[in-house]
């Protein structure tokens, strides 16, 4: 073999010798592939399959629509709507989300204090969750959305339900509204529902008394999603409960009504059905738009409705608490009728002021009024019958009687943050000043002054206990769900009928006999009679020359040092059905409260809600069935 | 091996002759681990022919052919080949530098009318045979020399050079590994070879600092530590991961891959495929198509080691080693030993270019085989 030298031989060994040692270290590089699949596949491999689960599958907690809130004739009041909005997961924003965020505003509006929301949002969940970026958009910016997706990596659109209140204001004390669920809410509730971005809860009235019924219970939806977040199958799905529907005691129309009339005074009125204590209407003004607080309410907003001297986020009827005055008179009235001391033959008489001590006390009226019997004294509003009655009476029958009427005691409404009022007892004055209780203490609270307090929904209570002589108790909602909420009929008061009789005869004669203090203000069709009883609640105390000069009835008086205008009433006078108590803050002057409260009696008679069949029972069944809107 | 008494004491073999001298166990064994490969990219379809599997089989087929071809003729016309094949594949690198189609960040592609070529796959095969070609006239002397270390370190750096900047650091990665290699086989002086394992090791630090690109400094770091930026960089290597992982034992079964089909695994049909056949196929599956493929691998230096000349010998043995830094690099890629490079898997990888040369290298390497008994002077230069 001539070809083959030496050189070749050599060459060859080391050829073959170095392809073995290179053969060598591949099978070296193989045992290490396999070792690494073994440490992966065996060792880890429980690890790693829990984790290929959790790539695919994500849990989403469902929100169940919101239950809604009817009055008592099937109206709407609180319902859900469509609310287009646009949600972001963080896992799937291939740019990150701050990208994302600015590719989104070039599409829809987008402010950087929105952006700055929704980082903090994101950075409190889990990187799957999707978060609102915007909601309530219109189906034009929807539409936009929809139509960039392909661009808009981790963005989902998505159709939800939002609160909607179709009254805006009319209801907005009573609903309350919901709002977006804050830390402090998450730390007391550990509802899943609260975890859900975007989430709203009650914060107010019904919506926040209610809210674990109107809530429903969280779903969930279990789906397979791809490496881009699309949903490429569900796997399994608990659809929740939805929230129950409430269905108040409430006639909207009449609501309406007096929402209306009560315009931009700073002012309360309730109506109720004597014989139940059922809650007609119920209004508090000014009020605001509930759907400001789910939608999100701008600083601005905010800050009026803060600093606004007519307070609109205060509910009037129920949390705000005002000296009764002259509408607590048929109190002391009927403690003076159960104490035996107002006999039909009980005599005071007025000279326009009374002394105690060295102290005088003035009546309202100068000149006096003579010589009055107790419907007189009611009929007058004379303060120095009362003061004298009060003087005679002692506090503590006083108070019993105000007790039995409902004073001095949250009413126990429905709604959260009532306020209770108050009415003073000699321990409570011993407690609180260590001072022992006075005469002249009894006198200014047989005048509705003094310590004695009351809200307009305490009001409304003692008129209607005294129309329908029974222990009735406030009442909103009628049925929750399909359950109608539990009633006892009410007892007969622990009162005499015969001091019942004479206080709603004195308070007819106020609005229906000549010289009666509301008779200007009376509803003079025939069956629609009402009963009242007017009251001032002074604001501040009035010195004695200030009396003498009669500045009390200064039309020209800062609107804040005014006094505060009441009345109570109840009708028809006959066959009594309906009850209300009126006030208008610093609106003594020309009455406007007795006006109000006439109207509203008047209309009320005439549509006459008591007299047509409630829908719960029967509309119940329909409306479930109903889509919502 | 088959054994069958060799026609050698013909000067020529006929065409009958060499399609018998085939190492059709060899063929076979491509083959199994090809239909694996297409089985896959039905796989990670989502149980469809389109758009890879059926486009990857006719490719295949193609290679087939181009393999028995190649097989069966003259190893020495490849040697006269040699050189002008290094030298297309070179101008074509320029021209993709110049002109080339951008795919994934990198200019890697050239248009030749409905073909997309990748001139870095074709070098590869390009250098291994020019090479063998220049070091089959050497002595173990010579090729220490340093006149002929300097010609084939230019043969290795210049495509090497090209590549890089296109950029593709995996592909410049196996050429100059595949040139070291043959340097090394050719008998290169040890007295070269540790100084230069040692000028690499001082070199790595420059070249960070100064010669790779912020994508793949950022592709080292996330390697070092990809939960850090689990969604964003480390997503390839932490899906890979979960991916065979969660293959476990025995795997969830073919079709029943949910990293791929969810596309959870980017590049999931060319680089990421074997993550796939690890998660449908787990260990079991996974070790097998390892075996498979060192099977392969051994029939390469069986018949690198058999060949009577340098060239065939230097030839067979560059095709295994460029076979095996493919699977190598892949392998330690995808199972997040190494960084994420842009190396494919042999054979399972989608791609025409890389299947088609990974083909015609099973075919030069059998033409090795089938020409085993041929011997070639120190001085020739082939037969044409």
């Amino acid at each position: 073999m001539p070809l083959f030298d030496k050189k070749d031989k050599s060459r060859y060994a080391t050829f073959t010798r170095r392809s073995l040692g290179l053969g060598g270290g591949m099978a070296l590089v193989f045992g290490v592939l396999a070792g690494r699949l073994y440490q992966l596949q065996i060792r880890d491999g429980d690890q790693y399959m829990t984790e290929a689960e959790d790539n695919r599958i994500n849990e989403r907690l469902l929100a169940p629509p919101r239950g809604r809130i009817f009055d008592r004739f099937g109206v709407e009041l609180a319902n859900n709507r469509r609310n287009y909005r646009v949600l972001l997961v963080a896992e799937q924003a291939t740019e990150g989300v701050e990208e994302a965020l600015n590719i989104i505003g070039k599409v829809i509006a987008l402010t950087d204090a929105q952006k700055k929301r929704v980082l903090t949002t994101l950075a409190q969940n889990r990187k799957f969750v999707p978060v609102p970026v915007a909601e309530n958009l219109s189906w034009e910016e929807f539409s936009r959305i929809n139509m960039h997706l392909p661009y808009l990596p981790g963005v989902q659109p998505d159709v939800g339900e939002t609160r909607d209140y179709p009254f805006n204001d009319e209801l907005v004390h009573i609903l309350g509204y919901v709002a977006q669920v804050s830390p402090g809410d998450k730390k007391d509730d550990a509802d899943s529902l609260l975890s859900i971005p975007g989430y709203r809860i009650g914060k107010k009235g019904i919506e926040r008394q209610y809210d674990d019924v109107l809530r429903g219970k969280a779903g969930a939806s279990r789906v397979e999603v791809n490496a881009y977040g699309r949903v490429i199958r569900e796997l399994g799905h608990d659809a929740g409960e939805p929230g129950q529907d409430i269905w108040l005691t409430i006639d909207h129309d009449v609501q309406k009504f007096v929402a209306q009339r009560l315009g931009n005074e700073s002012a309360a009125c309730i109506v109720t059905d004597v014989a139940t204590g059922d809650i007609i209407a119920m209004a508090s003004t000014p009020g605001y738009d509930p759907n400001l607080f789910n939608v999100g309410i701008s600083p601005d907003q905010w800050k009026d409705l803060t600093t606004n001297d007519h307070k609109p986020l205060l509910d009037k009827v129920m949390s705000g608490v005002y000296p009764p005055g002259s509408t607590f008179k048929p109190v002391v009235a009927l403690a003076a009728v159960e104490a035996g001391l107002a006999t039909p033959d009980y005599r005071v008489s007025c000279s326009g002021a009374t002394t105690l001590g060295n102290h005088t006390f003035h009546c309202w009226k100068k000149g006096g009024h003579g010589t009055l019997d107790l419907e007189g004294g009611l009929k007058n509003s004379c303060d120095v019958f009362f003061y004298e009655t009060a003087r005679r009476l002692g506090i503590d029958k006083i108070q019993e009687v105000a007790l039995k009427l409902g004073m001095g005691a949250p009413t126990g409404i429905e709604l959260p943050g009532e306020k209770s009022g108050f009415i003073p007892s000699r321990a409570w004055k011993q407690k609180r000043y260590g001072v022992a209780w006075q005469q002249g203490d009894t006198m200014s609270c047989g005048i509705g002054q003094g310590y004695v307090t009351a809200t307009p929904l305490q009001l409304a209570l003692e008129v209607s206990r005294i129309a329908s002589g029974r222990s009735v108790s406030p009442r909103l909602v009628h049925m929750v769900g399909g359950e109608l909420t539990r009633r006892e009929s009410a007892a007969p008061l622990d009162l005499s009928e015969q001091g019942l009789a004479r206080v709603r005869e004195g308070m007819n004669q106020v609005t229906n006999v000549p010289g009666g203090t509301a008779y200007a203000f009376r509803i003079a069709e025939p069956g629609f009679e009402m009963a009242g009883k007017t009251g001032t609640a002074q604001v501040r105390a009035y010195s004695a020359e200030e009396h003498l000069r009669g500045v009390t009835k200064d039309a020209a008086l800062d609107w804040k040092l005014r006094d505060h205008g009441l009345f109570i009433a109840f009708a028809p006078v006959a066959q009594p059905k309906y009850a209300c108590a009126c006030i208008v803050e610093h609106g003594a002057v020309g009455h406007p409260q007795v006006l109000m409260a006439r109207d509203v009696l008047l209309y009320t008679q005439k549509r006459d809600p008591l007299g047509m069949p409630a829908a719960y029972p029967i509309k119940a069944a329909a409306l479930t069935e109903e889509p919502v809107r | 091996m088959i054994s069958r008494p060799y026609a050698a004491a013909k000067r020529t073999l006929g065409l009958t002759d060499k399609l018998l001298e085939v190492n059709w166990g060899l063929v076979l064994l491509v083959t199994i681990i090809a239909a694996g490969g297409i089985a896959m990219l039905y796989s990670v379809a989502g149980g469809h022919f389109h758009p890879w599997a059926l486009s990857q089989l006719s490719k295949f087929i193609v290679g087939l052919f181009i393999l028995v071809i190649a097989a069966t003729i003259d190893v020495r016309v490849w040697m006269s080949l040699a050189y002008p094949a290094y030298a297309v594949a070179l101008l074509l690198l320029i021209a993709v530098d110049v002109a080339g189609h951008e795919g994934l960040g990198a200019q890697r592609w050239i248009s030749l009318g409905p073909v997309d070529l990748q001139p870095s796959e074709l070098m590869k095969v390009s250098l291994v045979l020019a090479l063998a070609r220049f070091l089959h006239g050497k002595s173990v002397e010579e090729v220490s020399k340093p006149l002929n270390l300097g010609i084939a370190l230019a043969m290795i750096g210049i495509p090497a050079l090209f590549v890089v900047i296109e950029p593709n650091l995996g592909t410049t990665l196996i050429i100059v590994a595949d040139g070291c290699a043959l340097l090394f086989l050719a008998g290169l002086s040890w007295y070269w070879i540790a100084p230069a394992l040692a000028a690499i090791a001082t070199a790595v630090p420059l070249a960070w600092r100064f010669v790779l690109h912020d994508y793949q400094k950022a592709r080292v770091m996330t390697f070092l530590d990809p939960e850090a930026d689990a969604l964003g960089a480390g997503w390839n290597i932490t899906q890979a991961k979960i991916a065979i992982g969660s293959g476990g034992l025995s795997g969830k079964g073919f079709l029943n891959g949910t990293q791929s089909r969810l596309n959870f695994l980017p590049e999931k049909q060319t680089d990421f495929i074997f993550t796939n056949f690890g998660e449908e196929f787990g260990f079991v599956g996974s070790v097998a198509l390892l075996i498979l493929f060192a099977v392969v691998l051994f029939y390469g230096v069986q018949i690198a080691t058999s060949a009577r000349s340098q060239f065939s010998r230097l030839l067979a043995m560059g095709i295994t080693l460029n076979f095996f830094f493919y699977i190598m690099i892949n392998g330690l890629m995808v199972m997040g030993l190494i960084p994420v490079v842009g190396i494919p898997m042999p054979l399972l990888s989608y791609g025409g270019t890389a299947m088609l040369t990974v083909m015609f290298g099973f075919g030069l390497l059998m033409s090795v085989h089938v020409h085993r008994q041929v011997e070639i002077p120190r001085h020739s230069g082939g037969i044409i």
